[in-house]
């Protein structure tokens, strides 16, 4: 056995100082659930946790004031839905056709064009959804008097939900088009051998192959638009009211923390306090998608690596 | 290259047997046919809607902010009194003192991260694994939940910094550690085993090893990384908004003043939300502005990735 001339304590230092850095991530979680939990256990003294919880009137500025979040729930709840009602297809569509579909050219700039689109700033598609989507877009189109009309209305639901599902088609289209990628070649000979059109072969086969990666890239999707914040406040308005109505103007659990807490907010009060509750709803909202998805990617990759 | 091989007589027989079948069968179903073409028309659909709406962003900020693009832009504080002659100067510069923040901080805590995960760590330990699930955990905790905590422990609590860029700077950096922590381990792992062993056989320290080995070889992944999670938190605004980055900053802010700070995407959201003509046209510059700045760095980080990558 050889055997180190000194006992390299500076080798331990170091590795200390590494785990200290790693342990940080942990401490940033703590440091989350800890801030979150102490002003929402406050809040919760002064306005009883049903009423907040299955109220639907969000009146805190009104004397008395009323915290029923429902409202605000829904709020990011119709967003999310028209949101997704849109990038589910746009990003499938878009990852079928890149992975069946697309030759090696065509991909080489698609694929690119759709990373540059993930990479704006948020407050920049905010900007657009509220200018652009909403008066050339939306506006002109709208059906009339179709849901009360859309016509003279500065906000809605559905400009922020459309700008919000512009900025989530690349994350469904690149997780899918991986997982649909990692299907083996063998699969998709085997239908091509028996007949099948790319059209099949990619929905019968592919498709049902790929699901939990598909789905995993959804879940993801769904939790980057709950918390998404810069888009609903400048598009989506702040009259809090629990309504699935694309075209009215909402407020959602985000815009009300961005609004609410920018400032000098006294700490302590109730106003202060019920912008950690609000988090707290949030981050246990997006924390479910997050661990089911995380939970989906780890299956596909074990089937097919 | 046995799976090329393979590959190449599977598309083959594949071939093959399409020509048999469709012999026999004579053609496929006609409504097949038309299925397919439709199916392929809908998916291009899709890759144009995705494609426009960015075309449209983009065309949008040029065809807005076209009159306010001027040298002013830069030069000029935000005024209220004369939009004509505003500019984005404090922001521009808060921008830079926070992105210098988030470099200073996110470097050496995500490397080390980084580093006792990848060359320390034994996966196997209930701890080691607490760490992982927890890094893809805050990977996509919401931007404005990081603004919670930095109002909660950082500007206020234990901390207790008050609402200076520092503490902006720092909610940042937690905001994208996750990122580069993700990143610098998946540049860590592409060096191979056989460069470790090499440099241990030869007498070397672990540590040793990681510096004059380990490191050097994955620096390229490593900066490609750190530059992307900057360009993340370079167009962050949510949880600034929340650590005391104001709408009027009209000095330019220094790292610890405790008269406040502005950033780029702050100072583009407050002249978005007033409806004047001019206030628009101002902020639609600014986004050409701030996509400017991350398209030169995402370009910078992809030529990086190309031009130093290693192949072993």
């Amino acid at each position: 056995m050889l055997e180190a001339q000194s006992p390299r304590h500076g080798e331990k230092v170091i590795q200390g100082l590494l785990a200290i850095c790693a342990v940080l991530s942990v401490l940033t979680t703590t440091a989350i659930v800890i801030s979150l939990i102490g002003p929402t256990i406050g809040f919760f003294e002064v306005v009883p946790i049903g009423d907040f919880i299955f109220g639907a009137d969000w009146t805190p500025q009104f004397e008395p004031p009323s915290f029923g979040v429902l409202a605000i729930v829904v709020g990011t709840l119709n967003v999310t839905l028209w949101a997704m009602l849109f990038a589910i297809p746009v990003g499938l569509g878009s990852a079928v056709y890149l992975s069946e579909y697309a030759g090696p050219r065509v991909r080489r700039t698609i694929k690119p064009a759709l990373e540059i689109l993930a990479g704006i700033p948020t407050v920049a598609i905010g900007f657009f959804a509220v200018s652009f989507i909403l008066p050339s877009l939306i506006q002109p189109l709208w059906p009339g008097e179709f849901l009360g009309g859309a016509v003279g209305k500065p906000f809605m639901a559905l400009a922020a939900a459309l700008g919000i599902g512009l900025m989530v088609v690349p994350i469904i289209a690149s997780i899918s088009e991986d997982a649909m990628s990692a299907v083996p070649h063998g699969l998709r000979d085997g239908a091509y051998a028996l007949g099948a059109t790319r059209a099949k072969v990619a929905v019968r086969v592919v498709f049902p192959a790929a699901l939990s990666g598909i789905v995993a890239s959804v879940v993801l999707a769904i939790s980057r638009a709950l918390g998404e914040t810069m888009i609903v406040v400048l598009a989506a308005g702040s009259t809090p009211q629990a309504t699935f109505n694309p075209v009215e103007s909402i407020q959602a659990m985000t815009s009300y923390i961005a609004v609410t807490a920018t400032g000098d907010i006294p700490a302590g009060s109730t106003d202060y306090r019920s912008v950690f509750a609000v988090g707290t709803v949030l981050f246990l909202m997006t924390l479910v998608m997050n661990v089911i998805a995380v939970r989906l990617v780890r299956r596909y990759r074990e089937v097919y690596e | 290259m046995i799976e090329g091989a393979g590959a190449t007589r599977n598309r083959l027989a594949v071939a093959g047997a399409r020509a048999t079948t469709a012999a026999v069968l004579s053609e496929q179903p006609r409504r097949d046919v038309l299925r397919n073409a439709v199916f392929a028309g809908l998916l291009l659909l899709a890759v144009l809607i995705a494609l426009a709406g960015l075309v449209a962003l983009l065309v949008q900020a040029f065809i807005k902010g076209a009159p306010a693009l001027s040298a002013d832009l830069i030069t000029n504080p935000p005024s209220t009194a004369f939009p004509e002659k505003a500019g984005y100067r404090p922001a521009i510069i808060g921008s830079i003192q926070l992105i210098a923040g988030v470099i200073v901080f996110v470097v050496p805590v995500g490397i080390g991260a980084a580093l006792y995960l990848e060359e320390y760590a034994d996966g196997e330990r209930w701890w080691n694994k607490l760490i992982e699930i927890n890094i893809q955990n805050l990977a996509a905790v919401p931007s404005i939940i990081y603004g919670i905590l930095g109002l909660a422990f950082i500007v206020r609590g234990p901390l207790d910094l008050g609402f200076i860029l520092a503490a902006g700077a720092l909610t940042l950096g937690l905001l994208v550690l996750p990122m580069v922590i993700i990143a610098a381990r998946e540049a860590i792992r592409a060096v191979p085993d056989s460069i470790r062993q090499g440099s241990l056989a030869l007498g070397a320290t672990r540590w040793q090893t990681i510096r004059s080995q380990v490191l050097p070889a994955s620096i390229p992944g490593i900066a490609t990384g750190v530059i992307l999670a900057v360009s993340r938190a370079l167009g962050e605004t949510a949880p600034l908004l929340l650590v005391g980055a104001t709408v009027f900053v009209t000095f330019d802010p220094t790292p610890f003043g405790a008269d406040g700070y502005s950033a780029l995407p702050v100072q583009i959201f407050n002249y978005a939300l007033r409806p004047q003509e001019e206030f628009q046209a101002l902020a639609a510059a600014g986004i050409i502005v701030m996509l400017g700045v991350l398209l030169a760095m995402n370009s910078f980080a992809i030529w990086l990735r190309n031009r130093y990558e290693q192949r072993w």
